[in-house]
């Protein structure tokens, strides 16, 4: 630690402390101190950095096409409002509705179609970690032993649930479709993508049908149960094998839960098919509504969305408006610096220190 | 260590109430199960370690809050994240800790190994053997040789030196340096190192049980019948260090864990800082804020839950048997837990590190190195760095401390004329430094290397043989009672009582009157290298009321001459009256000197008659032996025979400060620090060296002296003197009675300042100090002195040092520090908050019960103005943002539980919350409390006022702790509704789903990290290249773990504890969400640049200004060093004394020389002028009287 010599003095030196500028705390170091010279500037640059930036993002988000139609049926003049008052878990006949409506501007490019639940607390604690991801991962023991957390949805007839828990049990699944209407009256289905539709590390990753490649689903998931509210098991979710059981996409977009009690999850992708007819034409269109999913009880609103994206995603006003204000609050608080500065300044260049 | 154990449980479980033991007995004394010399100081073995410590860690409330949090995570209904997000933290802290203690309790072990395994020769069957110490039992008879630390506690037998006396040095136990004698019992001693004799002892001792009285021991001994009684002078304690003697015998009587020694070492105070107790007070508000969001969370919950959660049951069920009451008390427990980082655990550690850096610093810190003895600073206690920020009273030791204890002859006045003095060509005084050229004194083979003289004239003069300076220096030579000692031919070394008599005949040594040798009878000088042997007739001796001494000698010539020094006043009264137009040209050069703060005293001659001498020792003879009234005629015949004295001329010796101590007290004053010194000494020496360290000037309005001998008397003048200061003030003193600590159970009482104008000093004496510190007078006395720039207390006891310091820590509540350097002073270092230790100079008591340490005085404004007051700024500022990334952190969770149902479902993913505190945002925080400087030290020299923020706590008190919560509101909010909002309904540019709440935890939490990484660039001042790779390395480290802990490999790995698989690709790749956590970012950070740049502009404080104009100039300029203006007093000390009695029975007692003359006493070789050990001298005149009864 200390060096052992002699100074200058003859004095002997053994606990002399070293010379270092760590210890000795002389570090080299940037001391920037704040001077009008660098916080005015900051605050003009990043007014008028922030402004443009709230501009194009405003201007992107509304250059975005959305539509939305809430089907829930509470009002008596809404189709779907029978069904929705006569629902049951158990009714064998499922109950549908079709809702016409009007698109007054086309839809060039590909359009999403979501479909939007209202409190519907998909965040609640005991609601989001009700669920077995090693199950969901293919894991033939937790198919079998489902995870205590998807209780009381990990067994039924002493038999396990696959998949278990309150989420996979809660999966959304009205069914929609959607007519053109022609102005000549046909009714033309439009296709609609069900691929597509869910991160890739969860379809690839996440995700995983139990047995393995086995295309036999059937029999891997045999000697389980399927989740009470479902109509169908898992392996039935889908005739695409590659779209079936834990790997439906339907139901990976459902298991990821959403942040808030409003939220919209992606349902169908209308992809453009001619560059030369707008993906949705502008005109009559039918909603065929299979409605299977209760929310009436808890207050709840199912919406169907249509919209296209953009680089930043679907419209969402918020962020544009928030750089263009935050932009100009900083180009006026600059101003006001700048103010307080020249009528102050003098107070800090003041040579005499000691006067305070 | 295995043997204390199991030897002492037998034993120690009845009280032992009388030891008995028989020596050479092993088989006898084995039977009471003493303990044997195998000492423990370790706590813990390698099996004891983890239980024991494990149990002391959570003896502590933090770890055991976080206990208590793990077992809440534990029961399911409640946990609302993972057992492991409390689990690894803590894991972290208590590793931390057992680390530490495990290294502190191996070293324990080394030491303990290495102390055991000392080798003592042992006398077994006849035998000197050689044992380890571990092995050495009660009623063993141990072999000691001369630098052998002492065994255990023995009882001295015999020894080589004449007497049976030994020599032990006591540093260890009570710090004292100098030698103190022991006497074995003459019947024991007579066998010497006779081993058959030795081995063939059979006494039996009968003594006290063990105890930690150091200077008590009571016994006796019985040897064939006869019994003797045993007192503390015929045992040896362990911790002592044999000096100066070949050899000697002892018989163990306490051993190991027995001994004085270990029975005195208990535990220390426990020290804590201000800012300790203002955290713990936190620390329980926070509680309280803690209880209150679940409380409110709790509400919501059970509302959420009777409205939302009974209709949404279609969803989610509710689990068995738990209706809304019981899950809304559940949600309690959860928010507990979710919350609990209100209350950061890895605060404690951060603090305790941080301190730790700090101190190291001190160690390090080569401006407080002392070259001279080898001797760094050091920080002794390691948790009270940020206190020295915050210093209000300084209470200093003088002797030691202010001054060196050195005393050196400066200047003289000789027949009128004044040397000591350089002037140069124009008549102009030229300031002495260490490069003045010295006198050369080469000529002289006996001359003292270490003196320095700067004026050559007077060795000239007394070259050329002038009489008045030849008797003036014969004097200084004979008339004194400091004992000689030359070891070689040559090297002579003086003893002297006090410093200045040594400095004097030190003078005379090198001036060419060496006082070489004396005997009772004579004293043997060499004149300008002539050895001259004058009969030595008496020894007129000093007393306080005398205030002189003299010495009647006959030279070899026959003539008969006194010689005498003494205090100015008392011999100017006894000259003869030709002297009168002498004196009063003396008289000028006194005032002159007493001006430079000398100590100064007036010599004088005068020749007797053969006829009268005869006479006049026949009455002394008498006087002297006569039963009554010895004092007075001795008195009376001093009177009669010191009268019509010639005036020689006068000293000035220089009872020299420390370096720079003027320097020092000057700045500590500008930083608004009180300095209050409290000395043994007496009023004039105190108030001498008021004045010339500057702390009492000649401008100032009025110095009080408060020197009354009653409590009435006392009353009336501190009322005097504080009328005088302040007229107008009040009769009462306004207290401001209020509470505070823990609970406000602490009832505190403070004074309030009052304004003087003008500058004062207070002195006040011991005697009145007493009356003062009575309960109805301490309030006055605190009041006048607080009014006073300066206070000095003189002949104060230790005691009434510590009361002083009570007394300001009492009603002023403010920080106080205690500096000294002797065993007087420990108890006001103990008492004061910060002790601090002089080390290198008298002993090691006061280092050793001292905080900090270090050699020069002038090293306490190093130690204050900078590393005291980057020590406070830098904790403040660390608990500052501590706080506030807690807080901000936390406050997230609260917000985000009006959206999750009060669910207590956390924001963050639980790795986040695991690892935030112990690694994303460790060790940034950590460079801010050990790196950061508003400006580096030079400029804290420059500007002392820099200091003041400390005094009043600006930096971290509850206003600002609100201040730091309500930030964190502000910064929480944006935190969590920035991304709300940004997040809300937003789908990835593949229209693909980010709204997720996986990818919300994400974006929160990333917004979170950039945010309190800018703000703690915000706050850093003091940019190294450390920082910046803290700062840095933390968020790179950030998204290193969660890409790695969100990539495919680890969720294969460990499916279900890490279920955010692809979160981090997903969504970090949208552009949307780096515009979300840029928003958030700029959104808290450029309010809190405003108000900053507001108020540095509106309201710089002195802080901002000199930041500004150190960025402006650099480095300071230079300080230029003001040579001290010329003042001339009339006050002066009136004499260089100790206020003691002088040696003058003993310099002539046979007996004193006779020991004298093996020269075993003195050992200290080096500057015989440090050394003021009466001991010595003490302890062997009560031997003869001993001896005889």
């Amino acid at each position: 630690m200390a060096s052992s010599y002699k100074d200058e003095d003859g004095h002997i030196s053994v606990k002399k402390p070293e010379n270092t500028a760590f210890k000795q705390q002389r570090l080299p170091a940037w001391q920037p101190v704040l001077t009008a010279g660098t916080v005015l500037p900051a605050f003009f640059i990043i007014g008028l950095i922030f402004i443009p930036i709230g501009i194009g993002l405003y201007v992107t988000s509304n250059n975005i096409k959305e539509f939305e139609i809430d089907y829930t049926g509470l009002d008596p003049s809404s189709p779907c409002f029978n069904c929705s008052q006569n629902f049951s878990w158990n009714s064998t006949k499922p109950c549908t509705c079709s809702i016409p409506f009007y698109l007054e501007q086309p839809y060039e490019s590909n359009v999403f179609m979501y479909y939007g639940l209202s409190n519907f607390y998909q965040n609640h604690r005991r609601y989001v970690k009700s669920r077995d991801d090693s199950q969901l991962n293919g894991n033939e023991e937790s198919l079998r032993k489902p995870s205590k957390e998807c209780e009381p949805y990990a067994r039924h007839d002493n038999r396990p649930i696959a998949p278990c828990g309150a989420i996979a049990n809660s999966m959304f699944n009205d069914t929609l479709e959607l007519f053109y209407s022609d102005p000549n009256g046909t009714k033309t289905q439009i296709p609609l993508t069900a691929t597509g539709i869910a991160w890739w590390t969860d379809k690839h990753v996440k995700f995983r049908n139990p047995g393995g490649n086995n295309d036999n689903l059937t029999a891997a998931f045999q000697g389980t149960t399927k989740p009470i509210n479902w109509r169908r098991p898992a392996y039935e979710l889908d005739s695409d094998p590659e779209n079936n059981g834990f790997i439906n996409e339907d139901f990976i977009v459902w298991m990821r839960t959403a942040a808030l009690p409003t939220f919209r999850k992606l349902y169908r992708i209308i992809q453009r098919r001619n560059t030369m007819v707008p993906t949705l034409p502008r005109g009559n269109y039918t909603l065929e509504v299979v409605y299977n999913y209760p929310v009436r009880s808890f207050d709840g609103r199912k919406r169907m969305i249509f919209s296209t994206i953009s680089w930043m995603g679907g419209k969402n006003p918020f962020l544009g408006i928030a750089y263009i204000t935050v932009g100009s609050v900083c180009f006026l608080l600059g101003v006001i610096l700048l103010f307080i500065h020249h009528k102050y300044d003098n107070r800090n260049n003041n040579p005499d220190i000691s006067s305070n | 260590m295995g043997s204390v154990a199991s030897c002492s449980c037998g034993s120690e479980k009845k009280q032992e109430k009388e030891r008995l033991l028989r020596a050479n007995d092993r088989s006898y004394n084995l039977s009471f199960h003493y303990a044997k010399n195998a000492i423990k100081t370790s706590k813990y073995n390698v099996f004891t370690f983890l239980p024991l410590n494990l149990f002391e860690q959570f003896t502590r409330l933090a770890n055991a809050y976080f206990l208590f949090l793990l077992v809440l995570q534990l029961i399911p209904q409640i946990s609302s994240v993972p057992w492991f997000t409390t689990a690894v933290p803590l894991l972290a802290v208590l590793a931390i800790t057992a680390v530490k203690d495990a290294n502190d309790d191996i070293n324990r072990h080394k030491c303990d190994k290495q102390v055991n395994n000392r080798l003592v020769n042992v006398l077994v069957d006849g035998h000197l053997k050689k044992e380890k110490w571990m092995n050495v039992q009660v009623g063993d008879i141990v072999k000691l040789e001369s630098n052998h630390f002492v065994t255990a506690d023995l009882l001295l037998l015999s020894s080589s030196e004449p007497l049976n006396l030994v020599y032990v040095e006591t540093a260890e136990l009570d710090g004292e340096t100098n030698l103190k004698v022991k006497q074995a019992l003459t019947v024991t001693g007579e066998m010497g190192d006779n081993i058959e004799a030795l081995s063939t002892f059979r006494g039996e001792v009968r003594c006290e049980p063990p105890n930690n009285r150091l200077d008590k021991f009571k016994g006796n001994l019985t040897i064939n019948g006869q019994t003797y009684g045993l007192d503390n002078d015929k045992v040896l304690l362990r911790g002592c260090t044999l000096r100066n003697t070949e050899w000697c015998f002892g018989l163990v009587i306490f051993g190991g864990p027995d001994t004085k020694l270990m029975q005195n070492s208990g535990k220390s105070t426990f020290k804590r800082t201000s800012v300790d107790h203002l955290m713990n007070v936190l620390v329980l508000c926070i509680f309280g804020i803690l209880a209150t969001l679940c409380a409110i969370m709790t509400i919501g919950h059970s509302l959420w839950e009777d409205k939302e959660g009974s209709v949404f049951t279609v969803f989610l069920p509710r689990v068995p048997d738990v209706d809304v009451p019981l899950s809304s008390f559940y949600s309690f427990w959860s928010y507990v837990i979710v919350l609990n980082t209100l209350v950061p655990i890895s605060l404690y550690v951060s603090v305790e590190m941080i301190r730790l850096g700090n101190s190291f610093y001190i160690d390090w810190d080569r401006k407080m190195y002392y070259p001279k003895n080898d001797t760094p600073a050091q920080a002794r206690t390691t948790t009270l760095n940020e206190e020295l920020g915050q210093i209000k009273y300084i209470f200093s030791d003088k002797t030691g401390t202010l001054t060196q204890n050195i005393m050196t002859f400066n200047k003289c006045s000789i027949n009128g004329k004044n040397y000591g003095e350089l002037f140069d060509f124009s008549g102009q005084r030229v300031e002495i430094t260490e490069k003045t050229q010295r006198v050369d004194f080469s000529w002289n083979q006996l001359a003292d290397p270490n003196f320095i003289f700067h004026d050559y004239s007077l060795l000239e003069t007394v070259k050329e043989g002038n009489p008045e300076a030849r008797a003036f220096f014969r004097l200084l030579a004979l008339c004194h009672t400091v004992m000689p000692e030359e070891k070689k031919e040559g090297e002579l070394n003086y003893q002297a009582q006090s410093p200045d008599e040594g400095a004097l005949v030190t003078a005379a040594r090198n001036f060419g009157f060496v006082f070489r040798s004396r005997t009772p009878e004579t004293i043997t000088i060499m004149e300008m290298g002539r050895k001259v042997t004058c009969e030595l007739l008496a020894v007129l001796d000093f007393n306080n009321v005398r205030k002189r001494m003299s010495v009647i000698v006959r030279s070899p010539e026959g003539k008969m001459t006194l010689y005498c020094k003494g205090a100015d006043t008392i011999i100017y009264e006894r000259l003869h009256p030709s002297c009168k137009k002498l004196m009063d040209v003396t008289t000028g050069h006194l005032n002159e000197y007493a001006g430079d703060g000398l100590r100064t005293l007036v010599l004088a001659y005068k020749d007797l008659e053969e006829s009268y001498m005869d006479g006049w020792r026949q009455r002394h003879h008498e006087a002297s032996t006569a039963m009554e009234g010895q004092e007075e005629m001795l008195n009376e015949l001093y009177e009669e025979i010191e009268k019509d004295m010639t005036l020689l001329g006068a000293t000035a010796v220089e009872d020299k400060l420390q370096d720079g101590v003027p320097q020092t007290i000057e700045q500590l004053a500008k930083a608004d620090i009180k300095i209050w010194v409290l000395t043994g000494d007496k009023q004039e020496t105190a108030e001498n060296i008021g004045y010339s360290c500057n702390m009492l000037r000649e401008e100032m309005k009025d110095v009080f002296i408060v020197a009354a001998n009653t409590a009435e008397g006392v009353k009336e003048e501190l009322q005097n003197a504080r009328r005088k200061m302040c007229p107008e003030a009040a009769e009462e003193p306004s207290v401001i009675k209020a509470r505070a600590g823990l609970f406000w159970l602490q009832k505190t009482e403070t004074v309030r300042d009052e304004k003087v104008d003008g500058d004062y000093g207070l002195i006040i004496n011991g005697h009145s100090l007493a009356f003062a510190l009575e309960k109805d007078l301490e309030l006055e006395l605190l009041r006048t002195a607080c009014m006073c720039q300066t206070v000095i207390c003189c002949r104060v006891t230790p005691l009434q040092k510590a009361q002083v310091v009570q007394l300001v820590k009492k009603y002023k509540q403010a920080v106080t520090l205690a500096i000294g350097d002797g065993a007087n002073d420990v108890s006001m270092i103990k008492a004061a908050h910060i002790g601090v230790g002089i080390s290198g100079q008298e002993g090691m008591q006061a280092v050793l019960s001292s905080d900090f340490s270090f050699a020069q005085f002038r090293y306490l404004q190093r130690l204050l103005l900078v590393h005291g007051r980057w020590s406070y700024l830098r904790m403040c500022k660390f608990l500052r943002y501590f706080f506030y990334k807690n807080f901000t952190y936390t406050l997230v969770h609260f917000w985000y539980a009006f959206f999750c149902g009060f669910s207590a479902q956390t924001v963050y993913d639980d790795w986040f919350i695991t690892l935030y505190n112990t690694v994303y945002t460790a060790t940034p925080v950590l460079a801010l409390g050990l790196f950061d400087q508003d400006v580096n030290d030079r400029w804290s020299f420059q500007y002392p006022q820099l200091y003041s923020p400390g005094q009043l706590n600006m930096y971290f008190s509850k206003k600002a702790f609100v201040r730091c919560m309500m930030h964190s509101c502000y910064s929480s909010l944006i935190l969590f509704f920035i991304p709300w909002a940004a997040m809300h309904d937003t789908v990835r540019d593949d229209g693909k789903d980010i709204a997720d709440y996986q990818s919300f935890a994400l974006l929160a939490q990333t917004c979170l990290l950039v945010l309190v990484s800018a703000q703690v660039c915000l706050d850093t001042y003091y940019w190294t290249a450390l920082n910046q790779l803290f700062v840095w390395g933390s968020l790179a480290v950030y998204f290193a773990v969660t890409f790695t802990m969100y990539s495919n490999g680890m969720f294969f790995i460990f499916t279900s504890v890490f279920p955010l698989i692809g979160a981090a690709r997903n969504s970090l790749s949208q552009p949307n969400m780096w515009l979300t956590i840029f928003l958030t970012s700029l959104l808290c950070v450029l309010p809190v640049l405003a108000h900053r740049f507001i108020f540095m502009q509106i309201r710089p404080t002195i802080t901002d200004k000199v930041k500004y104009k150190a960025q402006m100039e650099g480095q300071p300029a230079p300080a230029r060093r003001l040579p001290r203006p010329r003042r001339i007093s009339t006050r002066r000390s009136g004499y260089a004394f100790s206020h003691s009695q002088g040696y003058g029975v003993l310099v002539t007692s046979k007996r004193f020389l006779r020991l004298k003359s093996r020269s075993a006493l003195f050992t200290k070789t080096d500057t015989a002028l440090v050394e003021n050990q009466p001991q010595y001298y003490r302890t062997i005149t009560e031997e003869p009287e001993k001896s005889q009864g």
